[in-house]
């Protein structure tokens, strides 16, 4: 034989053997797409897995990351501190009556309750958590956090910033979990229009603003109202607030989100004690890994 | 030449390693919160410049297997559908390696060119497939977006992996 004719042979076989290669793991990434919409067990508890590994260098390498934004902003800040500082002053003054009005909101609403024997919700408890990760792209909207099932996180609470509501627990490991934002393409949620009463479900499109969907009456809407949720599904407390609505030049009407996605650092996971219309209690531990 | 001795081999093996550890550590680096405004939502997938790269440089040390694995470690840590990335950055690692020699053959700004082709792709594709696996449209605008910032800012990170490539594998 002569060693050109084998060493071309050789060079037919690798390049069929890469093209089998090939069709191969397509044919693999098909499979999994749709084993993952099956949504088993399996492919939660690898993502937990995965996040969980990855949480503590996640961690790490954040820290730094954390410490030139603070840099970068607070040499961005300096320029503004006089002004600021007047602002503040203001709404300090503006927040003094306001903490007035409150005290006696407060004694007047609690006075009532007792005259109504009304029963009150359930205390909430709560969780404090560090986001190490935002799944920055535009095709997924969910933040990193370093709390799991460990601290008391399960899937389904609502996790809150200073602002507002943030999003959900949509995958619990053991120190880590990933919270699913309002603005992602599969988040749901129950909400009301704060002064007239409208419910409607707010459904994100990864885009900035989520849209208002299944609105109960189209009729009174007033653009700027404040939006929270309205409890109903039993999965969140209602009265959280989520943001203002607004209508937008299309007609569609959508959610401006309280929350500051790049401002998120620490993040509180709020246990109403509600959990259970999604997970049941006797799940426990693997409760993470199941939808 | 003389048998290459353990520790000599051993410390080829690590070089070897580069182009994989350095494409994770991308994808790592792309989920670090970086608190900038507006940039949270059109993050580049950063991973999928270092498979373009190697894949064109080096297919030998990053194959169509590591592209795959990358993109799978890409879909669970990003809360992608699962296997979405991995098809992508299989189908980017193909288009890189099948059009190297044209690519090696010409400049950077071909290769750029190229790379935008690739991004193009990918976004559109991921784009169709997060779709249909949701059932309902994503907004295409911030994955428009998303796809200027990633051709643009490719030239940064193909220098950072151009220096590492030539400090650790340049006696090849």
């Amino acid at each position: 034989m002569k060693p050109s004719g084998s060493t071309a042979r050789l060079a037919i076989v690798r390049q069929l053997a890469q093209r089998f290669a090939f069709a191969t793991m397509a044919v693999a990434a098909f499979a999994l797409m749709l084993v993952g919409k099956a949504d088993t067990v399996l492919v939660e508890r690898l993502r937990a897995t995965a996040v969980d590994t990855v949480t503590p260098i996640l961690e790490m390498l954040s820290r730094p990351a954390a410490t030139m934004a603070e840099v970068v902003d607070n040499v961005r800040q300096l320029g503004h501190i006089r002004t600021e500082n007047t602002l503040l002053r203001d709404e300090n003054q503006k927040l003094l009556r306001w903490q007035e009005a409150a005290r006696r909101l407060e004694s007047e609403n609690a006075q009532l309750k007792e005259l109504l024997n009304f029963v009150p919700g359930p205390d909430a408890g709560f969780v404090a958590a560090r986001v190490v990760a935002d799944s920055g792209g535009a095709f997924a909207h969910s933040v990193l956090i370093n709390a799991g099932l460990r601290d008391g996180v399960r899937k389904g609470q609502a996790v809150v910033s200073g602002e507002g509501l943030i999003g959900r627990v949509h995958q619990v490991g053991q120190h880590s979990s990933r919270v699913l934002l309002l603005t992602d393409l599969n988040s749901h949620l129950p909400v009301m229009l704060e002064t007239s009463r409208t419910r409607a479900i707010m459904t994100g499109d990864n885009g900035e603003r989520p849209k208002l969907n299944y609105l109960s009456d189209t009729l009174r809407l007033l653009p700027g109202d404040r939006v929270v949720t309205s409890g109903h599904g039993g999965v969140l407390p209602p009265g959280l607030p989520v943001g203002l609505m607004l209508q937008g030049p299309d007609g569609v009407v959508r959610v401006e989100p309280f929350v500051n996605r790049h401002k998120l650092e620490y993040v509180r996971i709020v246990d109403y004690g509600l959990g259970g219309a999604i997970t049941p209690p006797e799940e426990g531990v693997s409760a993470g890994a199941k939808r | 030449m003389r048998p290459a001795g353990l520790t000599q081999r051993l410390d080829i093996a690590a070089r070897h390693l580069l182009p994989v550890l350095f494409t994770l550590f991308l994808l790592l680096v792309s989920l670090l919160p970086l608190k900038l405004p507006g940039l949270a939502g059109i993050m580049p997938p950063l991973a999928l410049m270092g498979v373009f790269y190697w894949g064109v440089y080096r297919p030998d040390l990053l194959n169509g297997l590591s592209a795959f694995v990358i993109g799978i470690a890409q879909d669970l840590l990003f809360g992608l559908p699962i296997g979405v990335s991995a098809l992508v950055m299989l189908l980017v690692h193909g288009f890189a390696q099948t059009r190297r020699r044209s690519f090696l053959s010409h400049g950077f700004l071909v290769v750029w060119v190229g790379f935008a082709l690739a991004a193009a792709g990918a976004s559109l594709l991921t784009w169709i497939l997060v779709s249909v696996l949701a059932g309902t449209a994503t907004n295409p605008n911030p994955a428009f977006t998303q796809f200027v910032l990633t051709v643009l800012t490719y030239p940064l990170f193909a220098r950072l992996m151009g220096l590492a490539h030539q400090t650790l594998l340049k006696e090849e």
